[in-house]
């Protein structure tokens, strides 16, 4: 690009760059200073300790929620992108434009209604006394446990990601080019083997991706390890409510943040080197 | 401090208001109607904003809509779940946001000592109305100074689920440990509530004061409990979990949470143990550099008028107790099964017979621990160390 048309087009450039500016880079400076600051009385203190990083680092429930937390939003990543891929291969490649155009606009319909009421209409399902076991009952089968476990947190994630995941899988698959397909399949390879030596790696992107942003989703969220998941043990989103409860400790709030988004930064990087990474 | 902690242990010997006080609200009690029904004749032009720092239910409007309409103004809420949130709401919004705020008790020495709170005038408030154990309220006064008014109050104590639960059982704390209910038993999600009250099951009358091996034990006997635990409840949850019958016990809440629970034919009850109950207390205090002192004030002894306190009590949000005796006497005339549901009768057994037989403690903060070493054993514990 030349410097006249980087001049014409500044302009252009500085509306995104101001936003990220104001709504995220300076937010996230100041989230990262106040983690040196202190409380006194209920009040944040302009200071420059590292006591709430020493604090927070140094405990094991910290760590336990850290671990806790990257499993569960790992095993979100793996179920959500099981989950929507036959879906999405099914948009991708066996219906009609128009009919993908159709599904691709009903999978944005769950965003329409609030994730917090559609978390509490699971527990109908998942409780004890749940549609779920009512049904296992019907087939002779005992109740089992979902609510507050960890597999309930679960059904939440999967909950929330899954419409993005399977819209993310389908763009992606839609790109691959069908001759190479066809080449596999003239070539005498099984559905199976097309699977797994055409279309998964020509569309690893948009599966890499997709569980990306399933395992951000999943790792940040409060509302599924709370309200189905019964808070216990608890995750990172769980411990910063607590530790703001606790005597108004933003700081070491903003210390769980911290290693959170310094967490999803590098499960992104390697997560886009592995989409796009070339092969040797 | 001492005072407070003074008061606090003896919460039944306080004298009722000096008579220089007492008389003094007898005089101002028809000044301050005059000076009501002026704030209602002079309010005719544009509505005024009333602004209030509460839980959940206190500005809405089965509780707000009569004195909106007599005050020509718009209370206006900023709600909140407990009182820490509570604290760092205050604490980080300038002097003025908030003309009312409504506090737990144990709250209001803090929000004194930090400066948020107004001097309020005891003659202005119909204490005389109060039953004496509420008058002298622990932490409401320094010295002769008022910062609050006590509204309302209720007993923390078991809350179970009467068709899987016996209330035999349910009279002691012990039950949460019985093996027949293992997954079953569910935390209100604040340290206060629940250590307060294995406090009281691990022998400790006062359970908020303890020394070093207390608070030890304190902690040995909760996490005995932990592998019972279903998880750990905000106030939706809750009431979800007790609705659906996912949670048959639940620590750290009481009649707030089943009265309600209750009033839609939830199977749901609670009951103070044996051991004892805990009491919290909700209280309103004005907040400094209100530029509604007026309005504030009479809100006040709006909700803390007889007429008021039965508005109070029978809150669709949450159902409470009220300190007023003659809001008792009229919740009987107006609604007696209420009255007797909630214990608050004039004749036979009430609520202040448990209070009076010292079975209820306030519910206050740590007294020799900080905050923060009874919240970092919660989470401790929540993780299941």
């Amino acid at each position: 690009m030349s410097s006249n048309t980087l001049r014409r087009r500044w302009p252009l450039l500085l509306p995104p760059l101001l936003w990220q500016l104001a709504f995220f880079l300076l937010p996230l400076l100041f989230l990262f200073v106040i983690s040196f600051w202190s409380i006194s009385n209920f009040r944040l203190q302009p200071d420059l300790t590292l006591k709430n990083w020493d604090f927070m680092l140094s405990r094991s429930a910290f760590w336990s929620a850290y671990g806790h937390t990257w499993v569960l939003a790992l095993g979100a990543a793996i179920v959500t992108t099981c989950c929507s891929f036959p879906a999405a291969c099914s948009l991708a490649f066996t219906v009609p434009e128009r009919t993908r155009k159709l599904a691709l606009m009903f999978l944005v319909v769950p965003f329409f209604t609030s994730y917090l009421v559609r978390v509490y209409s699971w527990q109908a399902f998942l409780s004890d006394n749940g549609i779920v076991n009512a049904l296992f009952g019907v087939l002779g089968i005992d109740p089992l446990p979902m609510l507050n476990t960890n597999f309930g947190s679960l059904v939440g994630y999967v909950t929330l990601s899954l419409p993005l995941v399977t819209l993310v899988q389908t763009m992606g698959l839609a790109q691959i080019d069908r001759s190479l397909i066809e080449a596999a399949q003239n070539l005498r390879a099984g559905p199976v083997r097309t699977l797994f030596n055409v279309i998964i790696p020509l569309g690893k992107p948009s599966l890499v991706v997709g569980a990306l942003f399933a395992f951000i989703l999943a790792f940040g969220d409060f509302v599924a390890p709370t309200y189905l998941g019964g808070g216990a043990p608890p995750t990172l989103s769980n411990l910063i409510i607590d530790t703001t409860k606790s005597g108004q400790q933003w700081p070491r709030a903003a210390v769980v943040a911290i290693v959170m988004i310094l967490t999803l930064v590098a499960t992104s990087l390697v997560a886009v080197r592995l989409a796009y990474g070339r092969r040797k | 401090m001492k005072d407070e902690e003074k008061t606090l242990q003896s919460p039944f010997r306080r004298r009722f208001l000096q008579g220089g006080g007492a008389l003094a609200v007898g005089s101002a009690l028809p000044l301050s109607m005059m000076s009501s029904t002026s704030l209602a004749q002079a309010a005719t032009g544009q509505p005024r904003t009333l602004t209030i720092l509460a839980w959940y239910g206190h500005a809405e409007p089965d509780i707000v809509a009569e004195f909106e309409a007599k005050y020509n103004c718009k209370v206006k809420p900023k709600y909140y779940t407990g009182g820490d949130n509570m604290l760092a709401l205050v604490s980080q919004s300038p002097a003025g946001t908030y003309d009312l705020i409504l506090s737990d008790a144990e709250y209001v020495p803090q929000l004194r000592k930090a400066g948020y709170l107004e001097r309020l005038e005891a003659k202005d408030y119909a204490f005389d109305d109060y039953f004496p154990e509420f008058q002298r309220f622990p932490g409401h006064w320094d010295g002769n100074d008022l910062y609050a008014v006590m509204v309302r109050f209720g007993f923390l104590g078991v809350a179970y689920n009467t068709d899987a639960v016996p209330e035999s059982k349910a009279r002691s704390y012990k039950v949460y440990w019985d093996s027949a209910y293992k997954g079953k038993v569910g935390h209100f999600d604040w340290y206060l509530p629940n250590m307060g009250q294995v406090s009281l099951y691990a022998g400790n009358k006062v359970p908020y004061k303890l020394d070093r091996d207390q608070f030890a034990k304190l902690k040995t006997v909760m996490k005995t409990l932990r592998p019972q635990v279903a998880g750990f409840f905000d106030y939706g949850g809750t009431f979800s979990g007790l609705k659906n019958g996912q949670l048959q016990l639940v620590c750290g809440i009481g009649d707030w949470i089943t009265g309600t629970l209750a009033r839609s034919g939830a199977k749901v009850n609670s009951v103070v143990p044996d051991e004892g109950g805990l009491q919290w207390t909700e209280s309103l205090s004005i907040g400094k550099g209100t530029r509604n002192r007026d309005l504030a004030k009479a809100f006040i002894q709006y909700i803390t008028s007889a007429h008021g306190q039965v508005k109070s009590a029978k809150m669709l949000a949450y159902p409470a107790l009220i300190p007023n005796r003659k809001g008792w006497e009229l919740l009987a005339q107006s609604d007696p099964t209420e009255a007797r549901r909630q214990g608050m009768v004039l004749q036979g057994h009430s609520v202040m017979d448990d209070i009076r037989s010292g079975k209820i403690t306030f519910r206050q903060l740590p007294v020799q621990q900080s905050i923060e070493d009874w919240n970092d054993f919660w989470s401790e514990y929540k993780e299941g160390a």
